[in-house]
């Protein structure tokens, strides 16, 4: 989970750099670099939670 | 791109400014003090000698080859059509750096202090449990690899740095003080440290229940505030003066920006603590004065001082909910709250800047490479300024974890039970730092 959690992280990431390289129009470009924030919230979210666990289990 | 030499007196200037970030440097070592138990007073203040030499040395061995300055030696990647600057390329142990006064030897002298400064940031939330050769090789990560590789792309010409020379965002992202390459690389590194080594023993009941565990020593941590606050007027200034072609009489705005941001982010965690507890809360007011201050640093040469003082009304809002919310809801103990202060306040800073930019003052990284006037620069910079939010969360975070997760197998980061039981004076040092007083019990400890 730990693992899959970073992964995610660094592909919202690759998806902020994919939009600026690959993405000349103003408005699809501020879409994917949202979108790549957002998949990069979403592993905060997983990361968080896993951690939470793993603390707790050890205490 | 160039970086415009300095007249004699932007030089004079920059000089004062950078004198003053050791009180940066104090203030933060004292809240860290102030907000652990007295068991492990004395192991931080000689901890934090200790990471300010590791992390300056570190940084005169490789981390000024790796950062740079603007339009010095660079390695180059092609992307799409564009040159992409990933990485300095800079002789090692300062060499070919003359110093004179230059802009290349008043970065390194400022970035060294910087470097420090970011260093002593994890320490705040993974203090009480930090072996000392732990966290002293952990610096040594953070001011050879993170933190040069990040104030490259910012500060030296890098690829966030260009964003608007090669595609029209603004001016790239602007990080004036170092609201994200001090604040948040720092506050992100001690998420790091406090997910590899978790709760202090006693943090938290069976049920998952945090229980307080309060600092021993309020007026350092009042105090603290005060010194950083004047360390940030010269951080803040010099990187200004330095990083973003900010001329020298513009300093007034810079301190009064920094002034009003610090006062109003205290003002509001007073209320807000007052509201939510029924008293204001010393601790947390200092932690929302010092989120204030982070979130000051990147638009405080180019945002209005209305705007100043709103960016710090919401760090001081949002900083104590995050500080009870990661210890409550997320188990993470933070003892100095340096992640809600340093990551959020930070990333807070470097977002409201693409909110209320303004740019009265010349910039650097304009399409041309020149320092110039320019007014609003759009959307365009509140984008470069997520972009640059996006890469710390989805590659410094990652790459610090990382690095310290590595290092944590080799090095064990956290301190055996006995040494945490006893506190880290006795346990590594030998002696307490009040030994006339009993200092310590184990009233925190589940029997």
């Amino acid at each position: 989970m730990k693992i899959a959690g970073f992964l995610l992280l660094v592909s919202g990431w690759l998806l902020v750099l994919a939009a600026v390289v690959l993405l000349p129009s103003g408005l699809s470009r501020s879409a994917f670099v949202l979108a790549g924030m957002g998949v990069e919230g979403l592993a905060l979210i997983l990361l968080f939670r896993c951690h939470r666990v793993l603390h707790r289990s050890h205490e | 791109m160039t970086i415009p030499l300095l007249s004699e007196s932007g030089v004079a200037f920059v000089m004062l400014s950078i004198l003053l970030i050791p009180l940066a440097i104090a203030g933060m070592a004292l809240i860290n003090t102030g907000l652990g138990r007295s068991r492990n007073a004395g192991h931080l203040m000689m901890s934090t000698l200790c990471v300010i030499g590791v992390a300056a040395g570190t940084y005169f061995i490789c981390g000024f080859a790796w950062q740079g300055v603007i339009g010095g030696p660079a390695h180059l990647a092609r992307l799409g059509s564009k040159d992409w600057n990933w990485l300095a390329a800079q002789p090692a142990f300062l060499r070919g750096v003359e110093m004179n006064g230059s802009p290349a030897s008043l970065t390194v002298w400022m970035q060294m202090l910087a470097v420090a400064l970011a260093a002593m940031i994890p320490m705040g939330s993974a203090a009480e449990r930090w072996r000392l050769g732990a966290m002293c090789a952990s610096t040594a990560l953070l001011a050879g690899v993170t933190y040069p590789l990040f104030a490259h792309w910012v500060w030296g010409g890098g690829w966030l740095a260009q964003l608007g020379v090669n595609y029209g965002l603004g001016h790239g992202f602007v990080d004036a003080g170092g609201s994200a390459t001090i604040q948040a690389v720092g506050g992100l590194t001690a998420l790091s440290m406090a997910w590899i080594m978790g709760p202090r023993r006693g943090k938290y009941t069976s049920e998952g229940m945090p229980t307080a565990i309060p600092g021993h020593h309020a007026v350092f941590v009042l105090f603290g505030c005060l010194m950083a606050w004047v360390g940030w007027l010269g951080l803040n200034s010099a990187g200004a003066a330095l990083f973003s072609g900010m001329e020298p009489r513009r300093a007034v705005l810079v301190a009064v920006n920094t002034t009003l941001s610090a006062g109003a982010a205290a003002l509001m965690t007073v209320m807000a603590t007052r509201v939510r507890f029924g008293k204001p809360d010393a601790s947390l007011t200092a932690n929302g004065w010092v989120a204030g201050l982070a979130a000051s640093s990147a638009g405080c040469a180019f945002v209005p001082p209305a705007a100043a003082a709103l960016i710090g009304l919401i760090a001081g809002l949002v900083v104590p909910f995050a500080i009870e919310n990661l210890e409550l809801r997320l188990g993470i103990d933070d003892p100095g709250g340096s992640i809600s202060v340093h990551a959020i306040g930070g990333l807070w800073g470097i977002l409201a800047l693409g909110l209320f930019e303004r740019f009265p003052a010349p910039v650097l990284n304009t399409p041309d490479g020149l320092a110039r006037l320019t007014s609003l620069s759009g959307v365009g910079q509140g984008l470069a300024q997520l972009i640059g939010a996006a890469t710390l969360i989805g590659f410094v975070l990652p790459l610090t974890y990382g690095l310290n997760w590595l290092l944590n197998r080799f090095v064990p980061q956290r301190v055996a039970p006995e040494g945490e039981r006893q506190g880290l004076d006795l346990y590594e040092l030998g002696a307490g730092a009040y030994p006339e007083f009993m200092t310590h019990t184990d009233e925190f400890y589940q029997r």
